[in-house]
Order: structure tokens, then C-alpha cells, then sequence
């Protein structure tokens, strides 16, 4: 594959004709082999990505309806999560009924998008809640995530990982959130991370994988990289930062690190993967970054639900509190707006 | 445009800054300023104006003065009447100036930064987040200085009044460049802003006068090229500080030739950003868009010529074309965009020109799809690569958002490639290696080295540069230096009459024989010196001698006529034999101690010279065979201590001023103390790793010529030290004239002074002239130690980021 395929994925020059949904589905990402050399050759500064990350945002501003419509689309993006150890199936049901409605209705009819039937991109939950998420969601092709294999460490037996995909599966989850091994990559055992990775796509089968990659625990922004290729090449539908738990989640070098890698990988092979920065969300300001950084280095096709969705919690909560500020112009509270 | 539309297209949208307060001020100065002088603003003597503009629309934003010779002496009376006070001021009494202006800065942030966009068209971001918090940072650094003046610069004092002149591309942040460690050092200052950028300085003006700032200890006079003459022409100036193009530079250094004025130039550049194949090369595309894409390109020390690793370049100009593409070329008010408005119409023509001389050369031009703005004075970025090095756009500083694209195959090409250049700004230099990053810094001829960055800069960091890109350094302890001067300097006493040998041609000098009394018994075996070039001692290209006469008039010998062949053959022979300046600083110690151990040996011989030649009794003789004895010492000791520093910039990374040789020096020695005086400027140039062209004292210069054996005894290797003998004045000429001379020290009379200053055009080497002062060579305040390092050595700040 060479560098002129990217030609047909990146997005609009900044003169920015208009070349606006709804975008033809993308085919799935197959994987490849496993080229160590590639992944070896990787070289990511630390400084550098500093940098460009620091200025990101500082070179872009998104004001007024721009503004607006831009959190609009962060909605859309958004994987609406619940991982927690009291989650019930009472809680499931009303995080499921956010994410159906997700702004008040007269927030939207203000802004004149009632009828684009505005949801979140998916609710995510552990597998136990699988099922409950999906009788909430059913009928309205929202997708249910799960969180699988030993999520959060991975340490828990192999088969037990590989039957968990496929448990949660079977429960209707059309997406499943894997985390990988994060001693291959600190041991730089390359092959072991890609035999890993492409084991779990098979048992998922017709369900789109997301590889959870930790990258609090990877060490530098060079192992960040090479896992972000090799669950590539093994098959991965997206590639996500982190699982919440760790005390770094995400955090914009990182995620430019992956991005890079994404980018390099759409290069080389034509498929597009997708991004799902997780656990490091929580303002409507960190919404507009990712998605100025994902506009700024992958183009625009990469801002729809197919290829990025934010892992967040109460990300949500303070978008709606702006889009409201937006609509009325008075800084808005939070019991204004319905519980997730 | 709708929220249902935008949420279809996520496009960005307009994000302007509100101007309304900076048109307020425009608009409370009835858009018409004059001159600050004296601390208040003044009518232009012959009230001429003229318009200054906004490059985003062409609109005129105000009507500024033009000045001419009159108002610039006006200012320069208000600066010289207000130096005695501003020195009584004392360290401490000024740094609390410097600190004011400082915060005056900060609280009037954005003002300063929306009016710098609007008139310079540089996008907001940058004013906001670069120039005027760099800006204010060079004031609270310069505060510090201030209050340690005495403390860390004991024995100097201020320069006295300086004429300043900056450029249009950094309008407040180069104020603050020049005027920070100018008011520091005890200076005032007359200040002559851009002609298309004048308004900032205008409002810092108003915030010295809302802080206090005595009169006429800052004063602005604005005007275009005229204006800057006058000020460079004014008698009354002790320095004068200029940053802008080569051109200039060399007017200016033409123009103060002889006044005994001090002199920094910050000229152009063509600088090197280079990327090897083990780089992130995603990194170095992001730092080619700082490079060069920064202020337009119209920053002198833009990574202007790229040049990548043959083996990954193709890759590399792939992902630069694709990140072009994205670049947002507008409204320089607009928070959105990258690229602002080329300042003038008449930079933007250059431009156009230069590029369209590049496609007609028949390089591979590319610039992005979109369109700029037809309003205003855009130019797109602009990559041409498989530039070859010859081609005029590889050559010529554009300054504007053009870059020149080069493979090289090995670290040795990238080097040499990069050295490939009139200029020697800056580098940038891309690669994970840090072997390879640490072995190219100090081989790059260059004043600034970025290693994986780009474009950084710090008030606690020297900048400037090497070559033709001028001389002297601004932040840092190294830029105090520039407003600086020994205080025993206003004292030295000027050469009596006849105590030089007057300048005279061959013709005069009686080159032929003299009848000699008749020798009683067997004659001496003749002694005749030649040159000494290139470890070898070498007949003059003219094959004549010139009589050397003894104090008391009779005549001691001959010494060869060396004429501007010789010349060049010492420079040659200098520039060849490299070893000398590879040799760690311990070798070059041992060889001076071996130096002074081989003269201490044979001391009664050169005292009976220096008593044959000078007409010194014993004990005098004695005297100076023993001072340059201990001078020799003194650089053996300091070959190795004259350290250079790590500068606490405020980022992550360690930035190290390093102390390097000039490489080619020329020394042209006085006549007095035909040994001592020899040392002490040949050895502290040694010292430094500097290969050395010396003229010893015409008068006497057998003392000098006498020293060819313990060269050749000490290790020293061939080429470290050439010695031509001669008259004076006309050997200095050939020097001054040298291209391959970087650096060159005058010790001799006034008019021998300002001919090297006004001859040092070419290159634009660094000179160090005593303006027909005399020193006293047996001081060592005056004779000795780091001011003499200082001159032996030009610094380079090497920026190395870190983190993993």
C-alpha cells in the first residue's frame, strides 16, 4: 500500500468545501501480518509531542454555533459508561435512557437539530450488565459495549478472557472492549501482544473490537506507539487508551501518539481505525480538544462514531450545561439537567 | 451558517479577537503619534507623517511621525542628559524599573498582543502566546540583571547611550531585545522601531512613562530607513544595536567604523533544519510548521533550507505535503489560523519574485490546494524540493513562508551541506540519537542549535549568530557583555607621538643594504628570520627585508617584508591545520606550559633582544620575559576553566552555551613590549582553540620572530600559530579583507583601528580594536584573563529537550 491511499481518508482541505455525511461505511479492518520491523522502527519524541499537543489547542478555537454543533458531535461520539462494582440493573436502565436522550428536548428544538435524533454512540458496561443494556437500548440500534477480558488488568486466565468475549457476545454486546497484556508490551514481545490481540477478534466475530491499550502503563510514548501498530495489525476496530482505572488515563500526547499511529497504519495498509480516548474527558473544553486533535492529524471523516468515540462518564453532564449557556446565554447548573 | 449544518461539515468557524480595545487607544492618540522623547511625545520637526497599516486588509491604522536628523538629535540629548542620573540610579533602583516594566507588560498583555497582530499581521496566537510573554520575560530576566550588575560584572560599566534599531518581524519582543539589557546595564537608550511596525513600541513608551521611567532614559524615533541612518550617523552615541538584514549591517558597520563605538549585529539567515532518518518524523513535520511557518517565515532564523536523510525524504515531504494541506492561512485577528498577513506589499512582491525565480530555475514547487485571502497581503507556504545548492532560493534569505528542500547521505554531507551558507544563524538538527545530535552541534557553524525543536527562545539564552549572520549575542549573561565595557577603558591613555612606528610603504622602508662598520675577527653567523606559516619558516613572497632599528638607532637586524601573498598564505595554512582547534582543552594546556617552559629556558637570550630592541635595561628586559613567562600560564591555567554554562531555561530541556573558537583569528600586535604584548594576545586566542595569524610589532618585531624555535619546539601543532612580519597597517588590511578570517583583534593606532572595523565588511567578521588606546601590558586587569577569552570565543547555545 503506499502513501497516495491516504489521499481517499483524509478530509477536506481547511478552504473546508463542504463534503458532509452521511459517509459511506468504511470495510472493516482486517489486520495484517505482524511487521516487526515496522513497529521496531517506530520513533516518537516526547518533546515534540509536548509541543504539538500544547499548541493544539491554542492554534484552533471553536466559538459560538460552531461551538455548539461541535458538542453536538461529542455527544454523538460518546460511549456512555458505567464500570463500577455497585452498578445495578436500575442503573443501567437510566445510564441506557440518558444515552437515548441525551440533551433536553428543548435545548435541541433551540438549536434546531430535534430532528437528527441526537443519541450517544453506545453505552458501555461490564458484561453482567450486558443484558439488561441491551433489553433498554433494544430497537434503537444503539450499540451495547462490553468490557471484557479480565477487564482492567488482564491477568486473568487466557481462556477464560477468550470465553469472556464470547459470553458477552452471545448477550447481544456488538462491541467489546478488550484490554491487552501490557507486560508484552513492557517485555517488547511483540508477537505475543499480536497473537493475543487477533485471538480475541476472532472470538468476537461480527462484534467490532476495541483494543484497550493502558497506556498509563506502558512507560513511554514509544511503547504507547508500537502497541497501538501491532493491535493494528491484529485486527483491532479501534484502538483506546485506557480503562479509567489506571492513575493516567487520557490525556492528549498520548492520544497524538495514537493517532500518529492510525494515521501511519491508514497509510500504509488503506484501513482506517478508529480512536477511543478514555478516562481523561470530563469538560466540554476537553471534548473540542480531542476533537480538534483528531480534525487536525486524521481529517474529518475521523470525527464520526465509526472512528472515534469518547469514553466518558460525566463528560456528558458539563456539555449539556454549555450547550444551555449556548441556547440562553446564562451560564447554566447542573440540576437543570436530567441524571445520567 | 446553522448548528445543523455546521454539525454536518465541522468546519471550524470564525474566532475572532475582539480589537475594540486597541482601536480605543488608536483612536484616544487621534490615530497620529509623534515622536517619544524626553518622556512625552513630541511633534516631528518637519511634521511629516506617514501610515502605518493593517497587512490583513491594508487599512490604515495611524499616522506616525517620520523622523529625521534633528528629532534624532533631540533624542539623543534627552538620552545623554538622562545617563548620569539613570547611573546614580544605582543596581537596585533600576532593577525595580525593570521589574515595573515587566508587570506593566504582563497587565497590558492583551492590548500589546492585539496591537502587534493588527499591525505587524502575525496571527494573534502567536502576539498572545509568544512575543509578549517572551517579551515581558526578557524584562523580569533583565531586572535580575540589573540588580546584580555590580556583583556579576565587577569592573564594567555601562556603554553610555545606544542607538537601537530593530526590525518589523518581532516588533515589541525585539524592543525588549535591545532595550532590557541596555537599561540594565546603566544605559540609555534611543530607539528607532521598524518603519511598517511602529505602534507597540509606541504604547511600551507610554507604559515607561505610566511606571515613572525618568525621562529620556527611553526614547523612540520612528521613521523608515532614513531615520535609522541618522540615528547610526549621530556623533553622540557610544553603541549602537541593530537586528535587520546583512545589507544593513554592512552600512551600519561601514558607518561606525572608527568611532569607537561598540557594535551588535543581528543580521539574516538561511538556517539549516535537518532531519535524519532515525528522527520522529512526525515531530520534525511539526517542527518544519515552526520552522517556517512561524511569523510567515519572516523570522531570521527560520529553518529556511530542509535538509533530509535520502533514505526516508520521500516519505518525509509526503506527510510535509499533507500537512500543509491543513495549515489555515487568514485574518491574523482570526484564533484559528496559522499563517498571518506577509507584513508589506513590498516583502510580499520579494517573495513572489523569489519563487517565481525558483520555478524558472526549474525546481518542484508545491503549495496546498486552498486558496489565501484576496484582501490583504497573503502568500501560501511554499515547498520546493530537490533544490540543488547553487539555486538562488537556496541561497537568498526569502523571509517569508518558503522552504528549500535538499537530501544529504551521511551525518559528514548533512554538515557540510548545512555549512554550505554565507549565514550561520541556526540550526535545527532531528534525530533520536543523542550521539549523533551532540557530534553535529558543535559542527554546525551556527549561533543557535535546536536539537528536536525548533524556533525556542529565552531571556536567559544567548542568540545570535556565527558568519554573516553578525556578531554579539542578546539574553543572557552573554548579552550583558554587549552593553558592557571594561571601566578602565574611559581612562587608557591614546599612543604619544612616535611611539608607533609610523604606517610606511616598501619603498620607504629602505629595504636595501646598509654599510656596516667592518667586523673585527670571524663575522657572526647571520641570522635572518623568516616568516613562519604553516609550522614552517618561510621566505617572504617578495624576497625583501626591512631594516629593524633599536631604541637607540642603531640598526639590530632585518626582518622579512611580509606582503599580502604571505597573508594569504597564513590564513590558508591556519584554515587547513585544523588539529589545533580538535585538541581537548588539557593538550592545548600542555603546550602552553610548554611554551612558557621553553621560553623561561631560554630567557637570557630574549632578554638580551628586548634590551637590543627596545633599549630596556636588564632589569626591565627581565621583566617582561618573566611577565610573558607567567602569561603563558595564566591560558595554559585557562585552556581548560573557561567554561561554558547550562542556561535554566524554562522548559524541560538543558540549553548549553558553549565557548567556541572563532577558528581563523587575526591578531595585528602594537609596537611597545614587542614580546609581552605578543603573548598576550596570541595566547589567550590560543588558548581558546584558535588557529592564529599574528603580525608581531612592526617596530620590533625580532622578539616575535625569535620565539620560531620554541614554537617548534613545543608541540604546537603546524598552522596553530602563523607569524608574518611586516608593516603594520597593510598586512591588517589583507586580514580585515580576509573572508576566511572570522574574528580579528587590533592593537595599534586610531586610523589602523577604523580601517579594520570599515575593512571587516566583507564577512563581517568580529573585530576587536583598541581605537589607538594604549594598555598597559604589565596590568592584568588590563592584559589579561576573560575579557580576553571573551573575544577569543563566540557562543553557542545548544538546545537540547528531554524527557522519554
Amino acid at each position: 500500500m503506499t502513501i497516495e491511499s491516504r489521499d481517499k481518508l483524509s478530509a477536506a482541505p481547511p478552504t473546508e468545501a463542504a463534503a458532509g455525511p452521511p459517509f459511506a461505511p468504511l470495510p472493516r479492518n482486517p489486520g495484517t501480518a505482524l511487521e516487526l520491523d515496522w513497529v521496531q522502527g517506530a520513533r516518537v519524541n516526547l518533546s515534540a509531542v509536548e509541543r504539538r499537543t500544547a499548541t493544539l489547542t491554542t492554534r484552533r478555537s471553536v466559538k459560538k454555533a460552531w461551538q455548539a454543533a461541535w458538542l453536538l458531535k461529542a455527544i454523538t461520539l460518546i460511549d456512555l459508561t458505567t464500570l463500577a462494582g455497585d452498578d445495578t440493573p436500575g442503573r443501567v436502565r437510566r445510564l441506557c435512557a440518558k444515552a437515548l436522550s441525551p440533551v433536553r428536548a428543548d435545548l435541541l428544538d433551540e438549536l434546531g437539530v430535534a430532528d437528527l435524533g441526537i443519541t450517544t454512540a453506545a453505552v458501555c458496561v461490564y458484561h453482567e450488565m450486558v443484558p439488561t443494556a441491551v433489553a433498554a437500548l433494544r430497537g434503537s440500534g444503539l450499540p451495547v459495549a462490553a468490557v471484557s477480558t479480565g477487564f482492567p488488568a488482564g491477568l486473568s486466565p487466557f481462556e477464560t478472557r477468550l470465553d469472556e468475549i464470547k459470553r458477552s457476545v452471545a448477550a447481544g454486546a456488538t462491541e467489546i472492549d478488550i484490554v491487552i497484556s501490557r507486560r508484552h508490551v513492557l517485555l517488547q514481545d511483540w508477537q505475543a501482544l499480536y497473537d493475543e490481540v487477533r485471538l480475541f477478534r476472532a472470538a468476537c466475530g461480527d462484534a467490532h473490537l476495541k483494543a484497550i491499550l493502558a497506556t498509563g502503563e506502558l512507560g513511554t510514548l514509544r511503547n504507547v506507539y508500537r502497541a497501538s501498530l501491532v493491535a493494528m495489525m491484529a485486527g483491532a476496530d479501534f484502538v483506546k487508551t485506557s480503562t479509567g482505572k489506571e492513575s493516567v488515563n487520557a490525556t492528549l500526547p498520548v492520544s497524538l501518539a495514537m493517532v500518529r499511529a492510525i494515521r501511519d497504519y491508514a497509510e500504509r495498509t488503506g484501513f482506517a481505525v478508529g480512536f477511543k480516548p478514555a478516562g481523561g474527558l470530563r469538560t466540554a473544553k476537553d471534548a473540542l480538544a480531542w476533537l480538534v486533535l483528531m480534525k487536525e492529524e486524521l481529517g474529518r471523516r475521523w470525527l464520526e462514531p465509526d472512528l472515534l468515540r469518547f469514553g466518558a462518564s460525566s463528560l456528558l453532564a458539563d456539555i449539556e450545561r454549555q450547550l444551555e449557556h449556548h441556547v440562553t446565554g446564562r451560564y447554566s447548573a447542573g440540576y437543570r439537567h436530567p441524571l445520567a | 451558517m446553522s448548528v445543523r449544518e455546521i454539525f454536518e461539515t465541522m468546519e471550524y468557524g470564525p474566532a475572532p479577537e475582539a480589537d475594540d480595545v486597541a482601536r480605543a487607544w488608536l483612536e484616544r492618540h487621534g490615530h497620529r503619534f509623534g515622536h517619544y522623547i524626553g518622556g512625552r511625545f513630541v511633534e516631528p520637526t518637519t511634521g511629516e507623517r506617514f501610515a502605518t497599516q493593517h497587512p490583513g486588509d491594508g487599512s490604515e491604522l495611524a499616522q506616525v511621525a517620520q523622523g529625521d536628523a534633528a528629532d534624532v538629535d533631540a533624542a539623543v540629548q534627552a538620552a545623554r542628559a538622562a545617563l548620569p542620573g539613570w547611573r546614580k540610579l544605582g543596581p537596585h533602583g533600576r532593577a525595580r524599573y525593570l521589574y515595573a516594566l515587566a508587570r506593566h507588560m504582563q497587565k497590558h498583555a492583551r492590548l500589546l498582543a492585539v496591537l502587534e497582530a493588527l499591525d505587524n499581521g502575525k496571527p494573534i496566537r502567536e502576539t498572545r502566546d509568544l512575543d509578549v510573554p517572551l517579551a515581558a520575560r526578557h524584562f523580569y530576566h533583565h531586572a535580575g540583571w540589573a540588580q546584580l550588575l555590580e556583583q556579576e560584572f565587577p569592573g564594567y560599566e555601562g556603554v553610555g547611550v545606544c542607538g537601537q534599531i530593530i526590525p518589523w518581524n518581532f516588533p515589541l519582543l525585539m524592543l525588549a531585545w535591545k532595550v532590557a539589557p541596555a537599561l540594565a546595564a546603566g544605559n540609555t537608550v534611543v530607539l528607532k522601531p521598524a518603519e511598517f511596525t511602529p505602534l507597540t513600541a509606541l504604547l511600551f513608551a507610554e507604559l515607561a512613562t505610566e511606571v515613572g521611567l525618568p525621562a529620556g532614559v527611553l526614547n523612540v524615533v520612528t521613521g523608515d530607513g532614513s531615520t535609522g541612518a541618522a540615528l547610526v550617523a549621530h556623533e553622540g552615541l557610544d553603541k549602537v544595536a541593530f537586528t535587520g538584514s546583512t545589507e544593513v549591517g554592512r552600512l551600519i558597520r561601514r558607518e561606525t567604523a572608527g568611532r569607537g563605538l561598540e557594535l551588535s549585529l543581528e543580521l539574516g539567515g538561511k538556517s539549516p533544519f535537518i532531519v535524519f532518518d532515525d528522527a520522529d518524523l512526525d515531530g520534525a513535520v511539526e517542527g518544519v510548521v515552526d520552522a517556517i511557518w512561524f511569523n510567515q517565515g519572516q523570522v531570521c532564523c527560520a529553518g529556511s533550507r530542509l535538509l533530509v536523510q535520502e533514505s526516508v525524504a520521500q516519505r518525509f515531504e509526503a506527510k510535509l505535503r499533507a500537512r500543509m494541506e491543513k495549515l489555515r492561512e487568514g485574518p491574523p485577528l482570526d484564533k484559528s489560523i496559522d499563517i498571518g498577513a506577509i507584513v508589506a506589499p513590498v516583502q510580499l512582491e520579494r517573495i513572489q519574485r523569489l519563487v517565481e525565480q525558483g520555478k524558472a530555475e526549474g525546481y518542484a514547487c508545491y503549495q496546498p490546494s486552498w486558496a489565501v485571502p484576496k484582501e490583504g497581503w497573503y502568500y501560501p507556504p511554499t515547498l520546493f524540493t530537490d533544490v540543488s545548492p547553487a539555486s538562488t532560493i537556496a541561497q537568498e534569505e526569502i523571509f517569508g513562508p518558503v522552504i528549500v528542500s535538499m537530501t544529504f547521505r551521511t551525518p559528514a554531507e548533512a554538515v557540510e551541506l548545512a555549512n554550505d551558507s554565507r549565514y550561520g544563524l541556526a540550526a535545527s538538527v532531528w534525530t533520536e540519537n543523542v550521539n549523533l545530535a551532540l557530534d553535529v552541534a558543535p559542527k554546525l557553524k551556527v549561533g543557535v542549535v535546536w536539537v528536536n525543536s525548533t524556533n525556542v527562545f529565552d531571556a536567559a539564552a544567548g542568540f545570535g549568530g556565527y558568519r554573516e549572520s553578525g556578531f554579539g549575542r542578546e539574553g543572557g549573561r552573554e548579552g550583558m557583555y554587549e552593553y558592557l565595557r571594561p571601566a578602565f577603558e574611559a581612562d587608557l591613555p591614546a599612543y604619544g607621538e612616535g611611539e608607533l612606528a609610523p604606517p610606511a610603504g616598501a619603498a620607504e622602508l629602505d629595504a636595501g643594504v646598509e654599510a656596516a662598520a667592518a667586523p673585527s675577527g670571524l663575522p657572526a653567523i647571520d641570522r635572518t628570520p623568516k616568516l613562519f606559516i604553516g609550522g614552517k619558516q618561510k621566505r617572504p613572497d617578495g624576497n625583501y627585508v626591512y631594516p629593524v632599528v633599536g631604541a637607540g638607532g642603531e640598526r639590530v637586524g632585518e626582518a622579512p617584508l611580509g606582503n599580502r601573498k604571505d597573508v594569504r598564505d597564513a590564513v590558508e595554512a591556519a584554515e587547513k591545520n585544523a588539529a589545533w582547534s580538535k585538541a581537548t582543552a588539557h593538550g592545548r594546556a600542555q603546550v602552553l606550559y610548554y611554551l612558557a617552559e621553553n621560553l623561561a629556558l631560554r630567557a637570557p637570550e630574549f632578554e638580551e633582544r628586548l634590551r637590543a630592541l627596545t633599549g630596556a635595561d636588564r632589569k626591565a628586559a627581565g621583566r617582561e620575559v618573566e611577565t610573558a613567562v607567567g602569561r603563558l600560564f595564566t591560558y595554559a591555567a585557562y585552556a581548560d576553566k573557561y567554561d561554558g554554562s547550562v542556561h535554566p531555561t524554562p522548559m524541560r530541556n538543558v540549553t548549553l552555551a558553549m565557548n567556541e573558537p572563532w577558528e581563523v583569528m587575526a591578531v595585528v600586535c602594537p609596537d611597545e613590549a614587542p614580546l609581552l604584548a605578543f603573548v598576550s594576545l596570541v595566547a589567550p586566542a590560543l588558548a581558546m582553540g584558535n588557529r592564529v595569524v599574528a603580525v608581531p610589532s612592526a617596530r620590533w618585531p625580532l622578539a616575535a620572530t625569535d620565539l620560531y624555535q620554541v614554537l617548534e619546539t613545543s608541540d604546537l601543532p603546524a598552522g596553530a600559530v602563523n607569524i608574518v612580519t611586516g608593516v603594520r597597517d597593510e598586512l591588517a588590511e589583507v586580514l580585515a579583507k580576509h573572508d576566511a578570517v572570522q574574528a580579528m583583534w587590533y592593537f595599534g593606532s586610531a586610523e589602523g583601528s577604523a580601517m579594520v572595523e570599515r575593512e571587516s565588511v566583507g564577512n563581517l567578521k568580529a573585530t576587536w580594536v583598541n581605537a589607538g588606546k594604549r594598555r598597559d601590558w604589565y596590568d592584568p586587569a588590563q592584559a589579561e584573563g576573560r575579557e580576553f577569552l571573551r573575544h577569543a570565543t563566540r557562543v553557542k547555545n545548544v538546545w537540547v529537550p528531554y524527557g522519554e
